[in-house]
């Protein structure tokens, strides 16, 4: 049953390949040929049961779903005529109990396809939603009984996707305007055991590829029947239960595709789609990502926005919130302090550091503080001093050592490059030397900042500067 | 040629050694020459008043004074320079090494010794900040805190500050210091070269850290029982202090992991791992480090390393000299084949069996010193396979290797005649047949320990031939007597240690045929030879450099011994009279007035009141006492005692005074630097020891 669709869907993609405009034709096929296999417990098992080609012909075409509509006005008034026959026999009071019932199981699993239904072709409009929305069509009681043959259907077609894939990714991806700089690779923390993707062979792995869109949606796993999406596969069988009692049987709510058994496992290795990464397919050492949640976890850290900001420092930002959630467990508990200002979380990293540098010395925390206070409260009197030479438009290298020491005590702020937008120098009125002697020290450590400001700032005169923030 | 002194006549207080006449050169090239030096002070007290041809002397360069000085004792330099004022600035301005006896005393000191490069302060128990902020002269190149408390970071920055050049700070013992203290450290003292933190538990990676980045021209490095360091600091150091020569991580926390590190050190010459349990073979196994300069190598108490870890260790360590062993569980096989440098080997406690002991005679080494003291399994066989092999021994101790017989003191007499140190403590199975041996061949015998062995008569005849013998331990040898301690003491002249412990055979005849035979005799223990009388004191006091001397038990000798002894023997330091019943107030007055040396006594069990006991208090430098059982003694008494000894470290009294000393006059004591310690042994007449000494009964053992 699924070949015939396939080779439609073929048809259908080869012809508009040029017209796409993004990359949901491409890309759905790939979680059904992960999905059957057991890597990925969590990322749409189900489908596998659903014979999925079936869908992909449904998908673009505009007629079809005009079909669809078609039909589905013709299912409802088929059970309007049905539910109007029932009307009148109770008038009539000639209804067989068991006939009446018979009429309600009718008109129930009418209802239910036309939602499936309905359902499913609003899906085909939501481009990442799609591939699990339009499974729907198949009865998720029939698939259970038919699913070693669709997963090796799946295997074949997967193959054949695949090369339309590399053929396509290579026009699609170049439109694709991701312009994120490729950050570090966090990802050997996540495929600890990569050291196992080098030493495979090039050709002996299947290497898939998720797109931008799927890898960020926030929900992989929608109900059947109301939509509703999950994260986890386990979530939704759960979360099926509530649509009826087929949902509570042991082989529904079962973990699919445990039962794999007697196929020959292909494996599979992924490919980021950011063109130019390591982790891409077209890179020359390309090292594949071993499971989708490494796949997940790579993108968001080496080619999004961190937009997860830590709320203890301010300062660290992670694009994964696992990682913040780490780093929070440590945030502000970094004792371990170097000479050079520099903190760890861990005593060997700052011994590391220390035996790697030539005149950094391990610090005290206790001791910082006080040389801070003795060494604010010596110079203070001498501030005046400072202030000529800051007004005079520079600073010599004791002030800076000094001011480098208020640095430290003031981090995190001094550090994140963000707070020193929040000084808002902008717009900035005039200044007096006689207000000197009045500044505070947090026109220190702005003084000293100077040199990571923009340069429109650096354009400005100090005593702007300090004026604004006296006024 | 200037003809400094010619002849005064009186009683000497500058000795020059040999010769009469003495050459002294100095940098301009002058060479000044002294007849018949005598007492130069009295010489310029006369030459003040009649001889024009002595004014040379004030006259003389400083730096030839300085020569002069130089050759003197100290007892000398004293008397020179209460002579005369010239002499006295001479003096201050000569002396380089000062070891105070009072911290108090130290600012009024320090003021008249101005060029003093080693400050010793183990005397003081308690150094305040404020006295080393004040005038430690800046030239000072070391200072011992090892046995002061009371100082804090605080006064370590006055004194590194001020201090700038010192090359040896020894802060041991200072539990209560920490990072903050070695901060101070590192950031002050940049030529320091020795740093001595033993026990310094407050100290941490972070702190041993500071001081490898700052003080980079470390060469010794002392961490015992830094509970706080572990493998990253010492590995910190072993990067940034590339001099270091000594490394002592005896009972620190560290697993193998820094050894890699350690063993990189170009210079490093001692190491010493006594008491590492986390150093284990396995950690041993991958160390392919070369250390050649390693000279010596502790290892004792390393109750994980085997000899397969020994191995690996070793296979880099080819010029190793010294080895240390003792405890540490290994059953030795080639471990030691290809170290063939070694001269020392110390087995102490360690379970050895034959073929270990034998493939030590098999390795080619030269083996100079062995230990195998509380050896378990170490048999006449094996034995005497060993010195057969290794006849140049010079120091072998078998102490409690209890199956030794006659047939390894054959084996031993018969190779090794070049021993110096022969320690047969507790081998009791040697017949009395063995000692003769012992004299016959053996003649360059230094030191000889024969406790609890069999010794009689004609074996103390045979010995007195080793007429070198310096130390002669002979405790519990209960069938010697005067005759053979005669025989010693006509022809073992250099004798200067003796221990008589309960033999009980001897008397004041034997004692005296010691004392007046063996003039140099510094320590000599008598403990429970119950028939000494005060007539062995009498002749003890003309061995005038006696300075240890124990009398315990020794319930015949009264006051008046004790007097005659401390008017000799004005050198004692340690006296121990305990059990001394006939001892009261009368000895303990003579001992105040004479024996302004005394360092610790014990006077427990002995027949004083508070007067005796409050007189003690007029010796400066006492520094522990042991009151235990004495009658005579009221709180107030002790009390007033107790205060008034301000120099007091340690005191040992009995538990149940410390409910009648008041609590604030034990704290004010506590805080001068004096520890407490309540014993809790009930009365006892203790002529009999309480139990038979199975093993050892000297501290070397």
């Amino acid at each position: 049953m699924d070949h015939e669709p396939r080779k439609i869907s073929k048809s259908l993609l080869e012809p508009s390949i040029p017209a796409i405009s993004n990359t949901n034709s491409v890309r759905f096929d790939i979680p059904f040929g992960s999905c059957s296999t057991e890597d990925f417990p969590d990322y749409g098992n189900h489908q596998s049961r659903e014979s999925t080609p079936l869908t992909n012909t449904t998908n673009q075409d505009p007629r079809l779903m005009l079909n669809n509509l078609t039909f589905l006005e013709q299912k409802i008034h088929q059970v309007q005529d049905i539910v109007r026959s029932i009307i009148e026999r109770e008038g009539r009071h000639t209804l067989q109990p068991d006939e009446l019932a018979a009429q309600h199981q009718l008109v129930t699993a009418d209802l239910t396809s036309i939602i499936i239904q309905l359902i499913s072709t609003a899906g085909t409009l939501l481009p990442s939603l799609q591939n699990t929305l339009l499974s729907s069509t198949n009865q998720p009681s029939s698939a259970a009984a038919c699913q070693p043959q669709t997963v090796s259907n799946n295997l074949q077609q997967t193959e054949t996707f695949q090369m339309e894939t590399s053929n396509i990714n290579g026009i699609v991806e170049m439109v694709e305007p991701v312009l994120l700089p490729i950050g570090e690779d966090h990802d050997v923390k996540d495929c600890e055991d990569h050291g196992d993707c080098e030493n495979l062979l090039p050709g002996s792995y299947e290497v898939l590829q998720l797109e931008k869109e799927e890898i960020l949606a926030s929900h992989t796993h929608f109900c059947l029947i109301c939509g509703k999406g999950f994260k986890r596969d386990a979530n939704l069988r759960m979360h099926m239960r509530g649509h009826g009692d087929e949902y509570k049987t042991p082989a529904a709510l079962a973990k699919p595709g445990k039962d794999s058994s007697s196929e020959v496992v292909i494996i599979k290795r992924y490919s980021c789609p950011f063109v130019g990464c390591k982790r891409n397919k077209e890179h020359k050492k390309f090292q594949p990502l071993k499971t989708i949640p490494c796949v997940k976890n790579h993108y968001k850290r080496s080619h999004c926005d961190k937009s997860y900001t830590c709320s203890r420092c301010n300062s660290k930002k992670f694009s994964v919130i696992a990682d913040l959630k780490t780093h929070e467990k440590h945030c502000g508990r970094d004792k371990w302090l170097c000479s050079c200002g520099t903190s760890f979380s861990r005593k060997d990293k700052l011994f590391g550091h220390v035996s790697l540098f030539q005149g950094h010395t391990p610090a005290l925390p206790m001791a910082m503080d006080e040389t801070k206070v003795s060494e604010t409260s010596t110079q203070m009197p001498t501030s005046n001093e400072i202030m000529n030479d800051v007004c005079g438009g520079f600073c010599n290298i004791d002030d800076i050592d000094f001011l480098d020491i208020k640095g430290i005590d003031e981090e995190p702020s001094f550090y994140s490059s963000v707070d020193f937008d929040s000084f808002n120098f902008g717009g900035i009125p005039e200044y007096t030397d006689n207000n000197a002697s009045q500044l505070s020290s947090s026109y220190q450590v702005s003084e000293n900042s100077r040199p990571f400001m923009p340069n429109d700032y650096d354009n400005r005169t100090i005593n702007d500067s300090n004026s604004h923030l006296l006024s | 040629m200037i003809r400094v002194l010619s002849s005064f006549h009186t009683p000497s207080s500058i000795i020059l050694p040999e010769s009469k006449t003495t050459l002294f050169s100095t940098h301009s090239g002058t060479v000044i020459r002294i007849d018949d030096a005598h007492d130069i002070s009295m010489g310029v007290k006369r030459r003040r008043r009649c001889s024009p041809e002595a004014m040379s002397l004030e006259a003389m360069p400083e730096e030839i004074l300085f020569c002069i000085l130089d050759k003197m004792t100290a007892q000398s330099l004293k008397s020179v320079s209460l002579s005369c004022k010239t002499l006295h600035n001479v003096e201050s301005r000569h002396r380089r090494t000062l070891k105070p006896l009072r911290s108090s005393l130290l600012p009024a000191v320090l003021s008249r010794y101005t060029s003093i490069l080693h400050l010793d302060l183990t005397l003081c128990p308690c150094v305040p900040d404020s006295l080393l902020f004040s005038r430690l002269p800046q030239s000072l190149l070391s200072i011992d805190l090892s046995r002061s408390r009371g100082f804090s970071a605080a006064g370590l920055t006055g004194l590194v500050g001020r201090c700038g050049s010192l090359v040896e700070i020894d802060v041991s013992g200072g539990t209560e210091l920490g990072d903050a203290e070695m901060a101070v450290i590192s950031d002050g003292a940049k030529r320091l070269e020795r740093l001595r933190i033993r026990m310094c538990k407050g100290v941490t990676d972070v702190g041993v850290g500071m001081v490898a980045v700052g003080c980079s021209h470390l060469r010794e490095l002392r961490l015992k029982s830094c509970s706080g360091v572990t493998d990253l600091g010492v590995e910190l150091v072993a990067v940034k202090c590339r001099m270091l020569e000594v490394l002592d991580l005896s009972f620190v926390p560290i697993t193998g992991k820094c050894l890699p590190a350690v063993l990189q050190l170009q210079y490093l010459q001692e190491l010493y791992l006594s008491g590492c349990s986390g150093i284990d073979y396995e950690s041993l196994m991958d160390l392919d480090q070369k250390c050649e300069s390693l000279h010596l190598l502790d290892l004792s108490n390393c109750e994980n390393v085997s000899h397969v870890g020994l191995c690996s260790i070793t296979n880099g360590t080819t010029n190793l000299r010294q080895l240390i062993l003792s405890y540490s569980f290994l059953g030795l096989s080639n471990s030691m084949i290809n170290l063939s440098k070694l001269h020392s080997i110390k087995l102490d406690g360690c379970k050895v069996n034959c073929s270990g002991l034998k493939s030590i005679g098999n390795s080619n080494m030269l083996l100079k010193e062995l230990s195998l003291s509380k050896c378990n399994g170490v048999t006449d066989e094996s034995l005497s396979y060993i010195v057969g092999k290794h006849r140049e021994l010079v120091k072998l101790d078998i102490t409690c290797c209890r199956g030794i017989t006659h047939d390894s003191i054959v084996s031993i007499t018969k190779s090794c005649s070049y021993l110096t140190s022969l320690r047969l403590e507790s081998c009791s199975l040697i017949s009395v047949k063995a000692f003769p041996l012992i004299g016959q061949c053996c003649r360059l015998l230094e030191d000889l320990n024969l406790t609890d062995t069999g010794l009689d008569d004609e074996g103390l005849k045979a010995i007195s031939a080793c007429s070198k013998l310096s130390s002669l331990k002979i405790g519990f040898c209960l069938d010697i007597s005067d005759n053979g301690l005669i025989y010693i003491g006509k022809a073992c002249k250099n004798l200067k240690e003796i221990d008589l412990y309960r033999s009980d055979g001897i008397t004041d005849v034997g004692i005296t045929a010691i004392a007046l035979g063996c003039s140099d005799l510094e320590t000599i223990d008598l403990a429970y030879c119950t028939k000494i009388t005060d007539n062995s004191m009498n002749s003890l006091s003309n061995c005038s450099k006696l300075s240890t001397l124990e009398i315990r038990g020794c319930s015949q000798v009264s006051s008046l011994g004790v007097s005659t002894i401390t008017v000799g023997c004005r050198q004692i330091t340690n006296l121990d009279m305990k059990r001394c019943s006939k001892i009261n107030d009368a000895g303990m007055l003579s001992i105040a007035h004479y024996s302004q040396n005394l360092r610790h006594i014990n006077i427990s069990y002995c027949s004083i009141t508070d007067m005796g006991l409050l007189a003690l208090a007029n010796i400066s430098c006492l520094q522990s006492m042991t009151i235990l059982h004495v009658k005579g003694l009221s709180p107030s008494g002790l009390t007033a005692t107790l205060m008034a000894c301000g120099g007091l470290t340690k005191v040992k009294l009995h538990v149940a005074t410390k409910s009648l000393l008041p609590l604030q006059i034990i704290e004010h004591i506590k805080s001068r630097g004096c520890v407490f310690q309540w014993i809790h042994k009930p009365i006892s007449t203790g002529l009999l020891p309480t139990f038979w000494p199975c093993c050892c009964l000297n501290d070397n053992c």
